[in-house]
């Protein structure tokens, strides 16, 4: 059986929405409480990681394959560049261009809450694609070492 | 004009991503994205050449509060440098990263280094300017690593954990000066400083960047990554780091810290001009000794970068004029002879000049411009290293600094030395048999190094045409470092 004991299992099947849930949340409300793009992200991939450890590599690749973790990291990058190029577009480099409206509201901040969504897929894509390729290397190491001995 | 300034970091930032997103569906043409990209950014700063100083808000968010990026003659040398030379270190690059794997991470992680130099050049705001450092360093040191072999991640771990060091080093310094002056943007700190400051407290912080920045440009005793790092890169990054890196990530920090925002002492100029000299010195006696050629090319850059600071230490005009122009100098042929080495292992598969021999008839465009390198680089007149080197000597003697010009020209004259060994060994001698089949690399290669050769010979003769414009002016602006306060704040 792939993956950790059915303890495990079934905890992170009950936890994994509260992570990604709360993960969103900080994300969304980054510009009005304490968060961000950056912590969320870190949430959401963490949420991702125990998924991998808990039910094993090809459940977590199922949801996300080191691809589609790949080009999610760097369009997140690119999304985060172009919201700037807008802003450049319209008079100013990283220039604030969306309407604002009164403070405390989730729309109040024009263009933050698009950085921070961006900042959160580049982040969650990104930590999860350096853990594969920490977890995928590892075995092609510690393969290499085991012919080796073998040898 | 003023709206295109972000584009220097903007174009390479985002085309860094934009690549690695189009490689996923699309073989192949990342190397001409980063052409493209080259050629926009040598296109504008040659647009830019002669632009009044100013200031560009970005987000339209006012200095002292908003970060800036600021134009001045000063990042007008040093942007027309890192354009130049990316520019003829991309064309060779592209027939010569095709012996790697995975291109496409290779010219994103270029551009990221590219941004992240014009960043450091161009950015008015302290914290600003240590995120650009730190994009710059954390590229060259994935690329330092690029070929993945044992040496390789040696190096390039060694590099990462001094560089590591010295960032952290920088870091504490910015977060002093700011808790002493309550402000980021560089033109206000230094107005807040010039009001008064604790004396101590200013020292500990010239000290910390004295470090830091001194790790960074490589001068002894901080010195021990780079013969390292620089030779294990492939050669086109080893050819960007000692021509770009060490110069726009250290001694044009040092030089745009220590004299506009901290302002320059005395005691100060005297430790720049010891670490100089001990750089000049220690650099040059352990290259002589060297056979691997990139590895004495890197210890060569030790020395040639002591050169500029003894002439930053010195801040006479003449001192600073030739060690801005030594700084233009040195990022032409140190690129040049990096690539050539380059052509050299990518023909033979070796860089022990005890292999070598004879390549000047067998590859005559590379033997030539590596030929014209080398003279530049001893000192030889009409070249380009000539003129600056007596510069530096001269404003020595003019300021009667009688041992350290003495100093020079022996290091000068080592210098020589070495480059003859190599003349000798590489390019002169006999052909060994192995390497009777050989043949002159691609053309692209070559077109690289042939534009930094006649840079090398055109950079000293045609002086009194672009002098006054580039050099002059931003020395000038180092003489009157007051001056950065009237265009970099409103």
């Amino acid at each position: 059986m792939e993956g950790m004991t059915f303890i495990v299992k079934t905890i992170t099947r009950l936890l994994i929405a509260v992570i990604f849930s709360f993960g969103i949340y900080i994300t969304v409300y980054g510009h009005l409480t304490p968060g961000g793009g950056f912590a969320g992200g870190i949430m959401l991939a963490c949420g991702l990681i125990l998924l991998t450890l808990a039910f094993g590599k090809k459940t977590a690749l199922g949801k996300l394959s080191d691809f589609w973790a790949s080009l999610l990291d760097n369009l997140g990058a690119f999304t985060f560049w172009s919201i700037a190029m807008l802003g450049y577009v319209g008079g100013y480099f990283f220039f604030n261009f969306l309407e604002k409206s009164d403070p405390f509201q989730i729309f109040s901040s024009g263009t933050v809450l698009v950085n921070n969504l961006a900042i959160a897929i580049k982040v969650f894509a990104s930590i999860f694609a350096v853990f594969l390729a920490l977890t995928i290397f590892g075995r092609f190491v510690s393969g290499l070492i085991s012919t080796e001995d073998e040898e | 004009m003023q709206n295109w300034l972000p584009l220097f970091v903007m174009a390479p930032l985002g085309m860094a991503f934009i690549n690695l997103i189009l490689t996923k569906f699309l073989k192949n043409i990342s190397a001409y994205l980063a052409l493209i990209t080259v050629f926009f950014l040598c296109g504008l700063s040659f647009r830019f050449i002669g632009h009044e100083p100013f200031h560009y808000a970005i987000g339209s968010w006012l200095p002292p509060l908003g970060i800036t990026l600021v134009w001045d003659p000063l990042s007008q040398l040093l942007i027309l440098i890192v354009s130049i030379i990316t520019l003829a270190v991309t064309l060779f690059a592209i027939p010569y990263m095709q012996q790697y794997t995975a291109q496409s991470k290779f010219y994103s992680l270029y551009l990221l280094m590219i941004a992240g130099m014009n960043g450091v050049i161009l950015t008015g705001d302290f914290f600003n300017l240590f995120v650009f450092l730190e994009i710059a360093s954390i590229a060259s040191y994935a690329l330092v690593a690029f070929g993945v072999e044992a040496e390789e991640l040696e190096a390039s771990f060694k590099y990462l954990v001094l560089g590591g060091v010295s960032s952290t080093i920088i870091l504490l310094g910015i977060a002093l000066l700011y808790s002493a002056t309550g402000t980021l943007n560089m033109a206000d700190m230094a107005i807040t400083l010039h009001q008064g400051v604790s004396k101590n407290l200013l020292f500990f912080i010239f000290a910390l960047f004295l470090m830091g920045f001194g790790l960074k440009s490589a001068m002894v005793p901080f010195h021990a990554w780079l013969p390292d790092a620089h030779p294990s890169a492939p050669a086109p990054i080893s050819a960007m780091l000692s021509g770009l890196i060490i110069k726009a990530l250290g001694i044009y920090c040092v030089a745009r810290i220590f004299f506009m925002v901290l302002g320059i002492v005395p005691v100060i100029q005297t430790i720049l001009m010891v670490l100089g000299g001990l750089s000049m010195v220690v650099g040059v006696f352990l290259a002589v000794g060297q056979w691997d050629f990139k590895r004495l090319l890197a210890y060569h850059s030790i020395s040639q970068m002591g050169y500029v600071m003894v002439g930053i230490g010195l801040a006479t005009p003449l001192g600073l004029l030739g060690a801005i122009f030594h700084l233009l100098n040195h990022a032409v042929f140190k690129s040049l002879l990096f690539l050539c080495s380059g052509a050299f292992e990518y023909t033979t598969g070796t860089r022990q000049l005890k292999q070598l021999g004879g390549l000047l008839k067998k590859m005559p465009w590379t033997g030539a411009s590596c030929s014209v390198a080398a003279l530049s680089i001893s000192g030889v007149p009409p070249f380009n290293g000539f003129w600056s080197k007596l510069i530096i000597i001269l404003a020595l003697f003019q300021a009667q600094y009688y041992f350290l010009a003495v100093v020079t020209v022996i290091v000068s004259f080592m210098t020589l030395i070495s480059f003859i060994k190599v003349q000798k060994y590489a390019l002169f001698g006999t052909l060994p048999k192995r390497l009777e089949s050989i043949r002159e690399v691609p053309v692209l290669m070559i077109s690289g190094m042939f534009i930094l050769a006649l840079l090398c010979i055109g950079i000293g003769l045609f002086y009194p045409f672009y002098g006054q414009l580039i050099l002059e002016s931003a020395r000038d602006l180092l003489i009157n470092a007051s001056h950065y306060t009237l265009y970099a704040i409103p």
